[in-house]
């Protein structure tokens, strides 16, 4: 399985909390800046795609027990959100590139998404 | 890091010093002169100075005189980075006025850190177990645990505050990970509900019974006029700015179903309402789908 610090050293995306841990494998992917559908759709040790950066990301990525999340297009958590953050060990990344874009990359490296049905 | 320590004065000489190394079994020792470090000699200096003949030689001559020291006061992350930049096998550990009060292996700073999680690991158990025997150890004709939370309304900051405890809780008092993550789901919705919608928020109260959590989340808030609609997935009465933030999907009910084993859900407009869900403990003998009244 693609491990989180694979998927930072692929991607180049910008890691802007504590890495409580780098090896921890990344079992699928989910894409939505909808807080209730990630929370529904994304499962534990799933890495979370958004554009949204504000505090309840984190309460989500906790929640649910993401392997972490990529906040795209520039935007980044003010300073209470990455307290939060490293309160609750959520794994917080950046990138100014497009949920598009990163979801591709993802895929390539053969992480998956919920298929339906 | 260990307090008795075999030394030597710098006028030992080089054969003494072997004695020294031999009966101990030691590979190096500190050089003391009036209680003060000097110098450190190794087994290493000992041999060359035996090939050279120097057997007679005190061991101030062929000691090093600089000894890669650690304050006894200073932090055991001082103490790594120096293992890790000396790249020695020990370290020798002075007080301020340079007397030398121990030696520092890595194999201690190894044994410390074992011990330190263990200890927190110990503690974490400790908790969990108390936890766990809770409904053996309290005895009565139906023993439940009830937590409350209280919920702000408009405080998006604190959104997930309360389920996060009520997660915690359920994860110590040994609930399987599909019943917590359903009620962690669950008392999340409700709790953003109660954030977004009612201006003076509401209450989640969790009962936790041996065999199902029963969650109630009342609130006295505008009230919702038609449930019905407001259960199916997508509609939702969150204006705008909450929406940009993500909010508002009008998911939350529908997620909620999808997670309790019952739910219902009574409202009045402009009095409150009242959501009641219940996930049983073991899912797989769960009552199935879900009525909503």
């Amino acid at each position: 399985m693609v491990s989180l610090k694979e998927v930072i050293e692929k991607l180049s995306v910008e890691t802007i909390s504590t890495m409580t841990s780098l090896e921890r494998p990344v079992a699928g992917g989910y894409a939505s800046d909808l807080l209730s559908c990630a929370m529904k759709g994304a499962k534990k040790d799933w890495i979370w795609v958004t554009l949204q950066s504000h505090v309840n990301v984190v309460a989500v990525a906790s929640l649910v027990g993401l392997a972490g999340v990529i906040i795209t297009e520039g935007n980044r958590p003010d300073p209470e959100t990455l307290a939060r953050a490293e309160s609750e060990g959520v794994v917080l990344m950046v990138t100014p590139r497009s949920t598009f874009s990163i979801v591709g990359d993802l895929t390539s490296l053969g992480i998956k998404g919920d298929e339906g049905g | 890091m260990k307090k008795e320590i075999i030394t030597v004065s710098p006028d030992t000489s080089m054969a003494q010093l072997k004695e020294v190394l031999r009966l101990n079994r030691i590979s190096g020792v500190p050089v003391l002169e009036g209680g003060l470090l000097v110098g450190v000699i190794s087994i290493e200096d000992l041999l060359k100075a035996l090939v050279e003949g120097e057997a007679q030689t005190p061991v101030r001559k062929r000691m090093t005189t600089r000894p890669i020291t650690v304050r006894q006061d200073e932090s055991v992350v001082e103490a790594v980075k120096k293992f890790a930049q000396y790249k020695v096998g020990r370290l020798l550990v002075v007080d301020d006025q340079g007397h030398l009060a121990g030696i520092l292996t890595g194999g201690d700073i190894t044994r410390g850190l074992l011990e330190a999680i263990s200890l927190n690991y110990h503690a974490e158990e400790i908790s969990r177990y108390r936890a766990r025997h809770i409904f053996e150890d309290i005895v009565s004709d139906q023993t439940s645990l009830i937590l409350r939370y209280r919920v702000k309304g408009k405080d998006f900051k604190s959104g997930g505050t309360a389920s996060s405890k009520l997660k915690r809780a359920l994860n110590r008092l040994g609930a399987s990970p599909e019943v917590v993550r359903r009620v962690a789901i669950s008392a999340y919705e409700a709790e953003m509900n109660l954030i977004i919608h009612a201006d003076d928020g509401g209450e989640i109260v969790a009962e936790i019974l041996p065999e199902t959590i029963r969650l109630t989340v009342t609130d006295e808030g505008p009230g919702i006029p038609d449930v019905e609609r407001a259960m199916s997935p997508g509609f939702s009465t969150a204006p705008n700015w909450i929406r940009e933030l993500g909010f508002g999907a009008g998911m939350g009910l529908s997620n909620i179903k999808k997670c309790a084993d019952s739910m219902s859900l009574e409202s009045k407009v402009s009095v409150g309402t009242v959501l009641e869900i219940i996930i049983s403990m073991h899912p797989d003998l769960g009552e199935g789908p879900i009525s909503a009244k």
